[in-house]
Formats: structure tokens, C-alpha cells, sequence
């Protein structure tokens, strides 16, 4: 049973072995494909029925209105725990989950996402 | 030999979470030991109150990050009783692969600790390693490594499809065999045996007087567990055996733990082989109806209890969480009652404890009369007085302390 240097073929395997780990900042992560990171809003499927609102756990999703019938989003990325649960509200899926994880910045005033036009996010800088 | 109390906590490079333990001391060995819970108080139950049932899935998935979907389907569950909600085969399935995952991946990691706690950092690396493997199956399944977030009223919210069973597949095959190896190397590595060994005893009796819960009850013989008494999900449906042990120590949790990982192996083969097509959820009403539901859910370590009381609205009038650590945590003192100190980090690691899940409200009552709560301003005086009585005085460095300000 007490036969030393049992390991010895497991140390020398562990020599020709590739690193378990990676080296992430350099090397990129990829997500699975219904990751629940970043939200993305789409302003043009937006009704306005502010259940996103109603359902948010932490209070991080803010729908205003504005004139035209056009809806306005601003998401908390600080608040936010990204449980999307506003994605499965949503009645025109106006609501989206991305792969995008990467989201710490170093002033807490960026820490949000404003979604008003159709082609590009606003973030405040 | 003089007895000397030694407090270890709040802050303690032995523990990893924040808690308090009072060990009375004569020379090296343990004469008493008291534990103090409260550190991590979050105000989850009232905050609950606050918050929608839909919210409150999210919330009560927070109590804990390691068994997060023990606690979101214990109060899922209740929530469906008391609307009368009848979950589709499909959900209950895919519930109880998610749980088998996760107690999957609090076993190794359970193993990991163990492994660090007595100096076998080997273990830690290399169980750590293979953790990875079901961490990455369940953020494919639910889109996140920790709080899957799956559970929904009156259902899940993700399927499983055919490329994901076989990855699932594929990672069983690689954790049994790992696994394998670490049943092997518990049962024949003479270090690990005698460093478990009669460590942090814990009889039949005794575990049963305490009303040990989870791989700590098992390991001392007592067969409980709410898979087979009271089951839940699917549970009813798989072949699974509970695993017991009789060494009553550290090493027979360990030999506990592990033989739990390889029924977990079976039961999501199982499981993912027997699991019915149709719809996973159900619509759940926002509103429900008044009544009262108790929920048990056998959680990694051990049995996790929620109670949630309705009043006909949206929100709930009050949710009642009982995490399996406090179940578990006065068998500690039984434990090391007598027992080298050396011994406390391992058996303290033993009941796989998760404090900040374990503490609820504690309502703080003058001594002597027990109708009268203390406010924030009494409890100031209390102490005041208190550190007085004992000779004392922080009246001078108050008045410093003001008159810098």
C-alpha cells in the first residue's frame, strides 16, 4: 500500500504537460454562446411597457421617452447583475445579451450605457 | 495548566470568511469553543419583502454563491406550491442536472479547501484544475459560472439541446475518471489517512443530537437526505444511492464527499438519457395567492430550508432561510471539544461551512428585560457602561476624537 515515490509517473507526465491555465489578458477568453454579459438595447423594438423596469432585481434599467415615439435606455453596468431577466420580460425583445464581459472602467461615471439611436451606444465620456 | 481564551476572527487567515470563534485553550488543547455569528449580516429576508417574487429569484440566488441553486429552487419551489403551479417534467429535469452540476462542483472544491487546510496543496491545484471543466458545462448551460440564474417561476429558462448533453456527456467521462483517482488516492495516500483520521469526531449519537445535516450527518452513519426522504425535482425518478460512512471524522467526509461525486456522475447520465421533451415553464401569475409554503432542498451541504408566507400580492410577506452551516455549525464545538487547536482549521473546513449564507437577523434584547429591544442609542450606552464596569473609560478619547473634528 505505502510504496514510496508512487507519484513519480504522475510528476514526470506533468513535465510534457501544455499549463492548465491561460494567460488571459493576452490571450482572449471566448465566451459560450448564451453568456449573459453586457445588455444591449434596441430602441426600434421598444413599445415603452417598461417591464424590463418592473422586473430588474437591482433597479439597474431606466427606459425615458422621448418625443417621436422613441424610446431612450439607460443601463447601470454598476448595478446591473446581469441575471437578464430583463431579456426574458421583454414582449419585442428589445433586450439583448452579449458575450461582452470586460466591462470595468476606471471612473464609476462610465460604469452605464445609453442606448438612443439605432446604430451606436452613447456611453458618457 | 492555566486556561487562556484566544478569540480567532473576525479576521483570520485560517478562515475565509468573516466569523468569530472563541477557543478556550489549556496549553494546546481545545476546552471550549463558541462560535459568534453576525458579521455578514445582508438583510436578504426583509429585502426580499421589498421586492417582487420574480426579483426575489435573483435575490435569494445571492444568499449564496457557492450552492446559488440550492437556495433560488428552494424558494422556487415554495413559491409554485402556494400558486399551485404545476412544473412541466422537462424543468424538473433540467433542475436537477443544474443541481447535480453544482454539488459537482462545491464537492471539489470542498476537496481543494480540505486538501489546503492540511498543507496538501497538490490536491487544491490539481481538484481546482478539473473544477474548471464543470464550471465551464454550466456556464454553457445557463450562460454563468456561479448564479446560473435558471430558475423561473414555474419552470427554467433555458433548455438543454443536443450538443450540449454531449459536452456534458464528455465531461462526466473526464470527471469520473479524475474522480476515480482521488477515491484511489484517499484510500491508499498515508498522509492524507493519517492526517484525517480521529480528526474532528463526531459520533452517531452526537450527530444526531445536533441534528448534523448533509455530508456531515452522512459521514457519521446517519443515512438523511432530502433527495430520498422528501424528494424533490426529479429525484424521485433516478437511481441513486445515499452514500454513508462510519468513521465519524474529517477522513470518513472526505470518503463521503467523494463517493456523492460519482452517484452525482450517474444521476445526470441518467437523468439526461430518461429527460421527456415538452415545454420547460409554464406562465407563472405575478400575483399570488395568500398561503404558506415549506421548502426542502438537499443543497451540497446538507439540507437547505426556505419558508415563504404570501399575501395575495406580487410581494411576498415574509421569506424564512435556514442555510445548511447553521444545521451544521454546533457540531463543531462537539467536535473539537478536547482536540489539538492544530486541529481547528480542518475541522471548521470539514462541515464545508458558508457563513455569510448562514446569517439571519438577530434581535438584540436588554438582559434583564427580554420584551425590550435595544436601539442603535441603548446599544452605544450598553457598552459604554459595560467597558466601565470593567475599569474602562473612553470618555477621554471620545472627547479628543470631537474636538479634532
Amino acid at each position: 500500500m505505502t510504496r514510496p515515490g508512487k507519484m513519480i509517473r504522475l510528476v514526470v507526465e506533468t513535465f510534457f504537460k501544455k499549463p492548465a491555465t491561460t494567460l488571459y489578458p493576452f490571450k482572449k477568453v471566448e465566451m459560450p454562446a448564451n453568456f449573459r454579459g453586457k445588455i444591449i438595447f434596441k430602441p426600434h423594438l421598444c413599445i415603452g411597457c417598461q417591464m424590463c423596469m418592473k422586473d430588474c432585481p437591482s433597479g439597474a434599467i431606466k427606459i425615458t421617452k422621448l418625443p417621436n415615439k422613441k424610446f431612450e435606455c439607460e443601463i447601470s453596468l454598476a448595478k446591473c447583475i446581469y441575471c437578464a431577466q430583463c431579456v426574458d420580460s421583454c414582449p419585442k425583445k428589445a433586450l439583448e445579451s452579449t458575450k461582452e464581459f470586460e466591462l470595468a472602467v476606471l471612473d464609476r461615471k462610465n460604469l452605464k450605457a445609453v442606448f438612443s439611436d439605432d446604430t451606436k451606444e452613447t456611453s458618457p465620456e | 495548566m492555566r486556561k487562556v481564551v484566544i478569540p480567532i476572527g473576525p479576521q483570520h487567515p485560517a478562515l475565509k470568511e468573516p466569523e468569530s470563534f472563541s477557543v478556550t485553550l489549556s496549553g494546546e488543547r481545545i476546552m471550549a469553543f463558541s462560535a459568534r455569528l453576525g458579521y455578514n449580516h445582508r438583510g436578504i429576508e426583509k429585502a426580499c419583502e421589498e421586492r417582487t417574487y420574480i426579483q426575489d429569484v435573483y435575490l435569494v440566488e445571492r444568499i449564496c454563491g457557492i450552492c446559488s441553486h440550492a437556495h433560488s429552487t428552494a424558494f422556487v419551489q415554495a413559491v409554485e406550491e402556494i400558486a399551485g403551479l404545476s412544473v412541466p417534467e422537462r424543468a424538473l429535469y433540467i433542475r436537477t442536472i443544474i443541481a447535480e452540476l453544482e454539488r459537482i462542483h462545491s464537492h471539489l472544491l470542498w476537496l481543494g479547501v480540505a486538501g489546503h487546510e492540511i498543507g496538501f496543496d497538490t490536491l487544491l491545484m490539481y481538484t481546482w484544475r478539473d473544477r474548471e471543466v464543470v464550471m465551464d458545462i454550466l456556464a454553457e448551460l445557463t450562460g454563468n459560472r456561479v448564479n446560473y440564474g435558471i430558475n423561473t417561476i414555474g419552470g427554467v429558462r433555458r433548455n438543454i439541446d443536443a450538443s450540449e448533453i454531449s459536452d456534458i456527456l464528455k465531461a462526466m467521462d473526464i470527471l469520473e475518471e479524475r474522480t476515480k483517482y482521488y477515491i484511489q488516492l484517499a484510500k491508499e495516500e498515508t498522509t492524507l489517512i493519517k492526517r484525517l483520521s480521529c480528526v474532528g469526531i463526531l459520533s452517531h449519537e452526537d450527530a444526531l443530537s445536533l441534528g448534523a445535516v448533509g455530508p456531515t450527518a452522512r459521514a457519521s452513519g446517519i443515512p438523511r437526505d432530502t433527495r430520498k426522504d422528501d424528494p424533490y425535482a426529479a429525484y424521485d425518478k433516478l437511481e441513486f444511492k445515499v452514500i454513508t460512512d462510519d468513521h465519524c471524522d474529517v477522513y470518513g467526509r472526505t470518503l463521503v464527499r467523494l463517493g456523492e461525486l460519482m452517484e452525482s456522475y450517474k444521476m445526470i447520465r441518467q437523468a439526461l438519457k430518461e429527460m421527456p421533451t415538452g415545454p420547460i415553464s409554464v406562465k407563472a401569475p405575478r400575483k399570488i395567492p395568500a398561503g404558506e409554503a415549506f421548502s426542502r432542498y438537499e443543497a451540497p451541504r446538507g439540507e437547505d430550508v426556505h419558508y415563504v408566507k404570501a399575501d395575495g400580492t406580487d410581494r411576498p410577506e415574509r421569506v424564512k432561510v435556514r442555510a445548511p452551516t447553521l444545521a451544521n455549525l454546533q457540531t463543531v464545538a462537539k467536535m473539537l471539544e478536547d482536540r489539538q487547536l492544530a486541529d481547528l482549521p480542518i475541522v471548521i473546513a470539514a462541515i464545508d461551512p458558508c457563513f455569510s449564507c448562514t446569517d439571519r437577523l438577530i434581535s438584540l434584547r436588554e438582559p434583564k428585560k427580554p420584551d425590550k429591544t435595544l436601539a442603535w442609542e441603548d446599544l452605544r450606552a450598553y457598552s459604554i457602561e459595560w467597558y466601565r464596569a470593567r475599569g474602562i473609560d473612553f470618555t477621554k478619547v471620545n472627547r479628543k476624537i470631537s474636538r479634532r473634528n
